[in-house]
C-alpha cells in the first residue's frame, strides 16, 4: 500500500543514510533486497569530479535522494548547502541537519527552524532533523516542512526509542508525517518506532557498522513493515494484571 | 585563556600518582565520557589488558561518530626555506644542508597539483618552512588560490600567522590549519628553538584561536612526541583540543601524533614513544574527545597504519613526499623527515577496502566551506 510523503507516493517506510557505509557499491543490492526508496546523501561528500567511488553512480534511478546538510553550523550554512545539493543531485528533498554539539551531536532546533522557513520559501521539500520537541514540531509544520524527523536517541548510539514520551505527542498532534531518525540500533527499535505510529524510520550507523550491512538492512526493513502492520491493525493495550480465563467475580453472577 | 587552562592541567598532571590499579583503569575506560584527569590516567596506564579494553571502546566510538570511512589527503611541500633554528627539524638552519633550498614557482605548483589531482586527491595539505620573506603570506595565498582550482579542502601547515594574515589565506580559499606546539613545556620549547620567530611560545600557542577567529573551520594540533615528556605533552595537547572544542564547538578539531624521526640536529628522542605508547595515546584521545579527527601520516609504517584503521584514525595521508615538490617530477633530495609508508594511493585504497572501510577523498565539497 502506498502512502504520501514530500509529494511522492512511496511504498517503503524505511529510509537509509549513506554517510557511514563501508562502500557505496552495496547500495544497489540493498535497495533491491529491501525495497528501500529513500536514501540520504551528505552534500559535503558529493564530488562530481572524483576519480574514485561517487555515490551518485550507485543510487538506483527510482530512488528518491534526500540531500542532507550535515556539517552545517547554522541556518545560513544549511541553506547554502541545500542549494548546492539541489544543483548536484537534482533533488529538492532536503534533510536539514545543523549540529554544533561535539559530544552528543544533538541538533540545533532553532537554527533548523530558520533554515526551514527559508528553504520552504525556495520551493524545497524540507525534512528537519530535530530533538523531539512538540512545540518546535508544530512551528516546523506551520513553516511548511514536508515532515519532521525527531531523533529517538543521540545519533549513532544504538540506544533505541529512549524518549517515547516525547515522540508520542509529536506523532499524535501534528498533521505532517513523522520520520523517526537517529538512535535506531536494532530491528526491534525500528518496529517499536512504527508501533508508536511513526510514518517512517531512518537508520544509518546500525546498518553501516553491522558485520553485514545488507542483511541488517533487510532485517530492519522487515521490522519496519511488521511494526506498521501492527499499528494499522491497532495494538492491544498493555495490562498490569493477567486476564484470568475464569472471571474472579464470576461467583457473583452465579448467585443471580 | 589557553594559558590558564594549561596551568590547571599542569596541576592535574602534578597530582597524578602512578600506578593506578587495573580495576580503576577499567572503570575509567567504561565511562560514557572522560574528564581531563581520566584522560591522563589512561595516557599513563602501562597495562596491556587495559589497552585492549581501550581499543575495543575506541573502535566502537569511532564507528559511532565516523562510520566505516577514512579520509585520504596528500601533503605538498611548497618551500623548505627556513629562518628558524629548531634542533629537531630537517629544515632547520642549525644544520648544514648538502643541497640548495628550494621553493616552488607558480608553474611548478600547478604541475604538482595537477599530478596530485590525477591521483584522485581532493584534500591537500600545503606546507612551507618558516621564512616570512621567501614564503611570504602573499606567496602562500597565491598557492592556496591555485590549489582551490583543484582541491575542495586546503589545509595549511605553515608558520604562525596573525589573525589578519589568516583572513588573507582564508579568503584565498584555505579551509584549515595544522599547527603543532611541538612541546607544551615552555622551558624545553625555549631550549630547542634557538632563534627565529618560532621561538615565541605564546604566539604559536594562540595561533589556532586566531585562525578560528579569522574563519578557518578545520584545526589540527599535536605535540612532537618524544621531544619532551611524551605523556605530559600528549596530555597538554588533549587539553588544548578540549579547550578549543568547548570554546568553538563548530570547528572540526583534529589531532596528529608525530613521533620524532631521524632529522635535524637532535640525534634521538628524549623520551622515545614506542608502538605501544603511540597506540595508547591515540586510543586515549579517542575516548577523551570522541568526535575529534585523528590523522596519521606516512611517518608511520604501513603495518602500524593498517592496524590503526578502526581504532580511532579518521584521516591518513597517502603516496606522500616530504621533499619540495616531487610528485610531478622525481626528486632525490632529502625531505623534512623520512617516510616509512611508501605505498601509492591505490594501494592504500585497496587496503582500506579489504578491511571493510570506504576511502573518502572529499571532506567538504567546493563552495560549502
Amino acid at each position: 500500500m502506498t502512502y504520501q510523503i514530500g509529494g511522492r507516493d512511496l511504498k517503503s517506510r524505511f529510509f537509509i543514510g549513506s554517510g557511514k557505509l563501508p562502500s557505496y557499491a552495496i547500495i544497489p543490492e540493498m535497495v533491491e533486497k529491501t525495497g528501500i526508496e529513500v536514501i540520504t546523501v551528505a552534500v559535503r561528500r558529493i564530488n562530481p569530479e572524483t576519480r574514485h567511488e561517487n555515490i551518485m553512480d550507485y543510487i538506483p534511478g527510482h530512488c528518491v535522494i534526500m540531500v542532507n546538510t550535515s556539517g552545517a553550523r547554522n541556518a545560513g550554512e544549511a541553506v547554502r548547502i541545500a542549494r548546492i545539493g539541489r544543483e548536484l543531485t537534482g533533488s529538492d528533498w532536503i534533510k536539514i541537519e545543523v549540529e554544533t554539539d561535539a559530544k552528543y551531536l544533538l541538533p540545533d532546533n532553532e537554527e533548523t527552524l530558520k533554515a526551514t522557513e527559508i528553504l520552504v520559501g525556495e520551493g524545497f521539500m524540507v525534512f528537519p532533523y530535530i530533538s523531539p520537541d512538540l512545540v518546535m514540531a508544530k512551528k516546523l509544520a506551520k513553516a511548511g516542512a514536508a515532515a519532521v524527523m525527531p531523533l529517538a536517541a543521540p545519533i549513532g548510539t544504538n540506544k533505541g526509542i529512549t524518549c517515547a514520551a516525547l515522540l508520542k505527542p509529536i506523532i499524535n498532534e501534528i498533521d505532517i508525517p513523522v520520520i523517526i531518525d537517529a538512535g535506531i540500533g536494532r530491528p526491534s527499535h525500528a518496529a517499536e518506532a512504527m508501533e508508536l505510529g511513526a510514518d517512517a524510520v531512518l537508520a544509518n550507523t546500525a546498518i553501516a557498522t553491522a558485520p553485514n550491512p545488507v542483511t541488517m538492512a533487510i532485517a530492519m526493513a522487515k521490522a519496519v513493515e511488521a511494526g506498521r502492520m501492527a499499528f494499522e491493525m491497532g495494538l492491544l493495550a498493555e495490562k498490569e494484571f493477567a486476564d484470568a480465563s475464569s472471571p474472579l467475580t464470576g461467583f457473583l453472577r452465579r448467585a443471580e | 585563556m589557553i594559558q590558564q587552562e594549561l596551568r590547571e592541567a599542569e596541576a592535574i598532571f602534578q597530582s597524578h600518582r602512578t600506578p593506578v590499579n587495573r580495576e580503576e583503569l577499567m572503570a575509567t575506560v567504561s565511562k560514557d565520557f572522560l574528564n581531563r584527569a581520566d584522560y591522563l590516567k589512561l595516557l599513563a596506564a602501562d597495562d596491556m589488558e587495559v589497552l585492549e579494553r581501550m581499543a575495543r571502546r575506541a573502535h566502537d566510538i569511532t564507528e559511532q561518530y565516523f562510520g566505516k570511512v577514512v579520509l585520504l589527503y596528500v601533503p605538498l611541500y611548497l618551500s623548505d626555506f627556513c629562518t628558524n633554528g629548531c634542533l629537531y627539524c630537517g629544515y632547520s638552519t642549525t644544520i648544514d644542508k648538502p643541497y640548495k633550498r628550494k621553493k616552488l614557482g607558480i608553474e611548478e605548483m600547478r604541475a604538482e597539483m595537477e599530478a596530485l589531482k590525477q591521483n584522485g586527491f581532493d584534500s591537500i595539505l600545503l606546507l612551507t618552512g618558516g621564512d616570512r620573506k621567501r614564503s611570504s603570506v602573499q606567496y602562500i595565498a597565491e598557492a592556496v588560490r591555485i590549489a582551490s582550482a583543484y582541491f575542495s579542502e586546503i589545509i595549511l601547515e605553515i608558520y604562525a600567522l596573525t589573525q589578519d594574515e589568516y583572513r588573507i589565506v582564508l579568503e584565498s580559499g584555505a579551509s584549515g590549519l595544522t599547527i603543532y606546539q611541538e612541546t607544551y613545556d615552555r622551558e624545553l620549547y625555549d631550549k630547542v628553538h634557538l632563534y627565529g620567530e618560532k621561538k615565541n611560545y605564546d604566539f604559536r600557542l594562540e595561533a589556532p584561536e586566531r585562525a578560528i577567529e579569522a574563519g578557518l573551520k578545520h584545526i589540527n594540533i599535536g605535540s612532537l612526541l618524544g621531544l619532551g615528556s611524551a605523556v605530559r605533552d600528549m596530555f597538554m595537547a588533549g587539553v588544548h583540543g578540549d579547550y578549543l572544542q568547548r570554546k568553538y564547538p563548530e570547528v572540526e578539531l583534529c589531532f596528529s601524533y608525530p613521533r620524532i624521526r631521524p632529522a635535524g640536529a637532535v640525534s634521538g628522542p628524549e623520551d622515545p614513544v614506542d608502538d605501544v605508547r603511540f597506540v595508547r595515546f591515540i586510543l586515549a584521545t579517542r575516548l577523551f574527545l570522541p568526535r575529534a579527527g585523528i590523522s596519521i601520516s606516512t611517518r608511520e609504517n604501513a603495518s602500524t597504519r593498517d592496524n590503526l584503521v578502526g581504532l580511532g584514525m579518521t584521516r591518513m595521508s597517502a603516496g606522500s613526499r616530504t621533499t619540495v615538490g616531487g610528485y610531478a617530477t622525481a626528486c632525490s633530495r632529502p625531505g623534512q623527515f623520512d617516510i616509512d609508508d611508501e605505498r601509492s594511493v591505490n594501494q592504500i585504497v585497496d587496503m582500506l577496502q579489504i578491511r571493510g572501510y570506504r576511502p573518502e577523498f572529499t571532506n567538504w565539497v567546493k563552495g560549502i566551506a
